[in-house]
């Protein structure tokens, strides 16, 4: 099969899952996780330094060459959203995050108008902008043209697993086409991360679906192995939905 | 002088720095970042940063999330 890379602002990652380290019961587990997923890409959260801080998530990502994004979860507002990033660049030598503004605890979903502000400033700052998102296409659009290098639209709030409450509205942003757009939150299991590709994501972001999973590793190769299904499938062209039978084998 | 530090009353001498502080705390060599009042210090200006009386001082580090 031809390499069918994911390129997010000029990088290229041979893994279109994008794994969070939220939620993992320890490090080793962590780590197995993270090596059975393929990811090449991981999220990190921005927290006070206190002894439990120091339990070194950098350095094993360190360890394995994949990169760190960090997000700016926790924050409310586009000032705090700003003021995260611009400490992540700083603490992890990197341009890249996750902009996470959210609304309410009881949500955890984003805030559009904060969202989109903080998005235009960090842009502007020079920072390379991965949006959280409703799975609305028409702030979707507005985010891509603020500059975001990719849009991530929720499948259902996050840690719910769901899976994608709207298929049709991840249908139209992929369908706007200008950066690569990452289902992010809400995925539960593999068969839902195979359907984001298959509506056409470009890559899928997920956590607590693997590292809450009774067996973490395991899910993570399911995942692997759901993205990748998902995405052959969408290339290879699905045959179109019939109302009656079409037979197989030749009748005479 | 009283500063917070990570939510945490601090007493420190007169003219005291950011660096001092951060001296205290132990912090890495690398993976940290500072804010002072709301406002992202970079490391190189650690030491020339003065602290005043009532200051807040946030140390971040990342952590498993998202």
């Amino acid at each position: 099969m031809a390499d069918d890379p994911l390129v997010i602002a000029g990088r290229t990652f041979g893994s279109r899952l994008v794994l969070g380290t939220g939620g993992a019961a320890n490090m080793a587990v962590l780590e197995r996780a993270l090596l059975a997923s393929g990811t090449e890409l991981t999220t990190v959260a921005m927290r006070r330094l206190d002894a439990a801080a120091r339990t070194g998530v950098l350095d094993l990502l360190r360890r394995h060459s994949i990169e760190p994004l960090p997000n700016t979860a926790g924050c409310r507002s586009a000032a705090e959203a700003v003021l995260t990033a611009q400490l992540a660049r700083e603490a992890l030598e990197t341009s890249w995050v996750k902009l996470e503004v959210v609304a309410d605890d009881r949500t955890l979903l984003p805030d559009p108008i904060e969202l989109l502000d903080a998005a235009e400033q960090l842009v502007d700052a020079g920072f390379t902008v991965l949006p959280y998102s409703n799975d609305d296409p028409v702030l979707a659009r507005k985010l891509a043209d603020a500059g975001c290098a990719a849009v991530m639209p929720l499948g259902s709030p996050i840690g719910t697993g769901l899976g994608i409450g709207n298929p049709h509205n991840i249908e139209m942003i992929v369908a706007e086409g200008s950066v690569p757009v990452i289902l992010d939150a809400g995925i539960g299991t593999a068969s839902q991360a195979a359907l984001a590709m298959e509506l056409g994501c470009d890559a899928v972001l997920l956590a607590t679906a693997v590292t809450r999973a009774d067996d973490p590793v395991r899910m993570a190769e399911a995942m692997r192995l759901g993205v990748q299904a998902g995405r052959h499938a969408r290339l290879a062209g699905r045959i179109p939905r019939r109302f009656w039978a079409h037979a197989s084998s030749p009748r005479t | 002088m009283t500063v917070t530090v990570n939510g945490v009353c601090w007493e420190l001498l007169e003219g005291a720095t950011l660096a001092d502080v951060l001296v205290r705390l132990d912090v890495p060599a690398r993976g940290v970042a500072v804010a002072l009042d709301g406002a992202m210090v970079p490391r190189p200006s650690w030491p020339a940063t003065a602290l005043a009386d009532g200051a807040g001082v946030e140390v971040l580090t990342a952590v498993q999330g998202g």
